[in-house]
């Protein structure tokens, strides 16, 4: 569409237009300002939680430092630098590097994707208090003395004695799991606003790279978390009532958890480069002044990476005995990753080659920040090879080779986005001295640190110990680490110092004060509508190429300058070409995801203290809350069937099926629970590997009660497959009488579920067998549960008149579930039921 | 191979890795169970090892299909990147050409986990 073919309006009418808007989109003053959805609040929130646990873990960093600055030091006892340590590792990759680019993610894609809002702002807001609950308690428990002491990845057998290790793990698993719930929340987030919610005309091949980053990490998100929620079960199931799923004696195997927690934790480390890397993609071409080259080759490492980095978890476990044959294929992998990897470094090489680089304080930490990930990049590629791992292994070689990968392909290049975006928060720049010296502090301070830890660990210091005798030739090392390590953290305090000093004299720099040709700058600071209206896009850099676009923009002469109905809306558009297909009304400022995050976490807490009766209450309330926020804020139907979205377009304001982006939602989650539920059935044939007879002698569920639940809930699917096409045509009536029998189905399935197990006596304490078909079982029959929750609330929408023939969105997704629970239902009924027949 | 009708999708950017992570998944669980269940299994470590050399002839095979119908789509190569026009045909060159690439470091990929086929002997020496 030309220049010629777009609207103007007059003075009078972009005044009444921007006046709606504003109204519409406005942040709420006073306490209920926490109460935003907002994408600019909720990454602001975000980002500045996770910057403070970032500072406090960093401190907790320093205090093991200064403890082992010396021989034989007793700054702080053992138990406490167990804390430290632990308590270190854990936020900085739990609290800080996951969230960080959560947060940013929400905070720029809307504007960079050239539209006003992601498509679910209040799971972003529930995802944030989730977050900030869940961080406040793991990191708060440190000063009760009750942190996890066991290292950030919890071995068992270690962490879960209880003597040892107390209350912390509790604190970690519980802690964690419901943060976990967060980032699942953020990729469901993330992958539909960049497939579904970009400015018309924003084809695939013209996405901002960063998006295609977040795009892949969130997809990595839903297949690495999931692993780790299912095994943070089952270790809370042995904390918590003793079933032996870990305990060698009772049939059980710690190399279990390391199994699940690395196939979590080895994705992990990329999903946390990967976003860092993104910045640069942004920030490189910016100062380069020139397209990136080889946008193709990006995606080629992204979508590479993404994928290798799960076949590389074994790499932690070198040392297990596992079969030689097994570890040379994740050796392989781990050497193949490099491939990709190396991909993206050469392209901002040649990009900058190709441009004219200006220096700036950006530039300055992503390439420092590139120089320090490339060291722990080759350390890798060693310690990636089984005899060299070997020798290396829990040595403070690897200490220096994670932190050279994470601090450089992460934080660094997190510095550099703090600065080259910092002007989006209130339309001032950082201080370009403070950059330079902060970046020069923590460069060398950074170098100082931790290449010494490499000829430390070569010389046999092994992790984790929290002091050493003198004369074994570690002590100069260890005490230039520790001056290396302050010299870091003045810097980190450089950064933070800037970024908190008063700035009301200093004037307003421009609009897009680097001169980016991605559209992040279009969001002013004053206004919270995101952009002013949705442009269409032509360009990969449409502030480069597309003259005029900005201030059509803000002349509201694009889609949705107005909002008439008092309605957030924003457009959704199609995944390969982006033609805009809805107009999507997302959800505005509200109480009820606070709360329901808090009920939530108040399920985590209690829990961790065996607060049974709160943890139902709490529970009840999270169901409540969930419950209202659907039934208030989703499925509603519009007023009109067409509404008029600008630039004479009409467009549908409700859609169902996979043209929803209620539908991806479902789908999304639904892949990230089936992944863990994965986890849990792979733990069953684990046990089955490593046993000659995995029952142990003890009985089974039989097969006669798995097979009556796996036949009730195959019926239970196929009425809601009727329910859906009976409602399609309108028959309302037979649709509630068949969700009713359905339901009934569902109860008398999860009932036969738990018959088999129950009837036969089989008591989960005993030995692994009977606990792992237990846990089967109890999360079949929990999604059973779900479904039921889920068919009545269908029921009560229909009869209420809220979904009908051609507004049955509820019924679509639910499903949508369905499918998912089906082959939930038949896989675990035929494993615990068959299976044992079969060996 | 006009068999082949070109599909309009997103997914099939992920064909060629997706094949790389099955290929690896088999060679793990394979050797995996035959390692821990040796005695009761009537296999010899040989046998495993050759039926693993077939799967990954059949996975670099579909590989080398996807780079084909992905060469297709990218119009043979008869047009040079970047692809970053607003238009169908420069979205599906776009398309192809990252599709391509994908294969062949999948390709790689691929070879690379199974060298250790080729090398090791035993489940433990």
């Amino acid at each position: 569409m030309s220049a010629t073919d777009l609207p103007t309006f007059t003075d009078e009418e972009r005044a009444g237009q921007e006046e709606r808007l504003r109204k519409v989109w406005t942040t709420p003053s006073g306490w209920r300002y926490w109460t935003s959805v907002n994408n600019t609040e909720i990454g602001l929130w975000y980002g500045a939680a996770a910057f403070i646990f970032m500072l406090f873990a960093g401190l907790l960093g320093l205090m093991v430092r200064v403890q082992l600055a010396v021989p034989d030091n007793s700054f702080i006892s053992a138990d406490l630098f167990n804390q430290a340590f632990t308590l270190h590792g854990t936020i900085m990759m739990f609290l800080f590097a996951v969230p960080i680019f959560e947060a940013i993610a929400v905070y720029l894609l809307p504007s960079m994707l050239g539209t006003r809002e992601l498509p679910f702002p209040r799971l972003s807001a529930f995802g944030f208090w989730s977050f900030a609950i869940g961080g406040v308690f793991v990191c708060g428990s440190i000063f009760f003395n009750a942190a996890p002491n066991t290292g950030w990845f919890m071995y068992p057998p270690l962490a879960t004695d209880k003597e040892y290790s107390g209350i912390g793990a509790d604190i970690w698993l519980l802690g964690l799991s419901f943060i976990e719930v967060a980032s699942i929340a953020a990729a469901v987030e993330l992958i539909v606003g960049i497939m579904k919610c970009r400015a018309p005309g924003m084809r695939i091949n013209m996405m901002p790279l960063f998006a295609w980053y977040l795009l892949i990490v969130a997809g990595m998100i839903l297949f690495a978390f999931p692993p780790l929620i299912a095994g943070d079960i089952l270790f809370e199931m042995e904390r918590m009532f003793d079933w032996p799923f870990f305990d060698a004696a009772r049939g059980g195997d710690p190399l279990l958890w390391q199994h699940l927690f690395w196939i979590f934790g080895h994705p992990e480390v990329y999903i946390i480069f990967l976003p860092a890397i993104a910045i640069m993609a942004m920030v490189v071409p910016t100062f380069s002044q020139r397209p990136i080259v080889g946008y193709s080759w990006i995606v080629l490492a992204a979508v590479g990476t993404g994928f290798l980095s799960f076949g590389l978890w074994v790499h932690h476990m070198f040392a297990t005995g596992l079969p030689q044959m097994s570890l040379a294929f994740f050796s392989a992998a781990s050497e193949a990753v490099a491939i990709p990897t190396g991909v993206q470094i050469f392209v901002f090489i040649a990009t900058m080659l190709a441009g004219r680089v200006i220096f700036s304080v950006p530039m300055l930490f992503g390439a420092g920040g590139l120089a320090i990930f490339v060291i722990g990049g080759l350390t890798g590629v060693m310690v990636a090879l089984v005899p060299f791992d070997w020798q290396a292994h829990d040595t403070y070689f690897i200490v220096a080779h994670l932190h050279y990968v994470l601090i450089g392909g992460m934080l660094f290049p997190v510095v550099a986005g703090i600065y080259y975006y910092y002007p989006l928060f209130d339309g001032k720049k950082l201080s370009d001295r403070f950059g330079k010296v902060s970046f020069w502090l923590m460069f060398v301070g950074f170098n100082v640190a931790f290449f010494p830890m490499h000829f430390s660990g070569l010389r046999g210091m092994p992790r984790r110990i929290f002091t050493y005798p003198a004369g074994i030739g570690w002590d100069w090392f260890n005490l230039i680490s520790t001056i290396g390590a302050f010299v870091f953290a003045f810097g980190v305090g450089v950064v933070v110092i800037d970024v908190v000093r008063p700035k009301k004299r200093q004037p307003r720099c421009e609009q897009n004060p680097w001169n980016a040709g991605t559209l992040e700058f279009i969001s002013e600071p004053e206004e919270n509508w995101g952009v002013r209206s949705v442009p269409i896009i032509t360009s990969r850099y449409p502030a480069w190429d597309q003259p005029d676009l900005i201030d059509n923009i803000k002349a509201g002469r694009y889609y949705l300058p107005d909002s008439p109905m008092g309605e957030r809306e924003t457009l959704v558009t199609t995944v390969l070409d982006a033609r805009p297909v809805q107009c999507l009304r997302v959800g505005g400022t509200s109480v009820v995801t606070m709360v329901a995050a808090a009920a939530l976490g108040g399920v985590f807490i209690a829990l961790t203290f065996h607060w049974w009766w709160i943890t139902i209450a709490c529970a009840i309330v999270t169901l409540g809350a969930i419950l209202y926020w659907l039934w208030t804020g989703t499925a509603k139907i519009p007023e009109t069937q067409d509404y008029d979205v600008g630039l004479g377009l009409k467009l549908p304001v409700y859609a169902s099926g996979p043209a929803s982006v209620g539908w991806w939602a479902m789908f999304i989650t639904m892949v990230g629970d089936g992944t863990a539920y994965a986890s849990l059935i792979f733990g069953y044939f684990f046990y089955w590997t490593i046993h000659e007879d995995f029952t142990g002698g003890h009985a089974g569920p039989g097969a006669f009660w798995p097979m009556v639940a796996l036949v009730l809930f195959v019926l239970a699917w196929l009425l809601m497959l009727a329910a859906r096409s009976l409602n399609k045509a309108n028959r309302i009536r037979a649709t509630q009488g068949v969700l009713v029998l359905s339901t009934v189905l569902t109860l008398a399935g999860c009932g036969a579920g738990l018959a088999g197990p129950y009837l036969y006596s089989m008591d989960p304490t005993l030995f692994v067998y009977p606990a792992i078909v237990w846990v089967v079982a109890i999360w079949t029959v929990v999604h059973g549960a779900v479904a039921v929750i889920m068919q009545l609330y269908c029921l009560a929408r229909s009869l209420s008149g809220r979904m009908t023939a051609r507004y049955d969105m509820d019924l679509v997704n639910v499903v949508l579930y369905w499918h998912f629970m089906v082959i939930t239902a038949v896989t675990s009924f035929a494993v615990i039921g068959l299976f044992p027949l079969l060996r | 191979m006009k068999w082949l009708r070109e599909i309009e999708t997103f997914w099939t950017l992920f064909t060629a890795p997706t094949v790389w992570a099955l290929h690896f998944l088999i060679c793990y669980v394979a050797f995996a169970v035959f390692c821990a269940k040796q005695g009761a299994l009537a296999l010899s470590f040989d046998t495993v090892r050759l039926a693993l050399g077939g799967v990954t002839v059949v996975a670099l095979g579909v590989i080398v299909l996807s780079a084909w119908l992905a060469w297709r789509q990218w119009g043979f190569g008869t047009d040079d990147p970047p692809h970053d026009a607003p238009t169908d045909e420069d979205r599906r060159k776009f398309q192809g050409f990252a599709t391509l690439l994908l294969a062949g470091l999948s390709f790689v990929a691929v070879l690379y986990v199974s060298v250790p086929l080729l090398f090791i002997g035993a489940c433990q020496s």
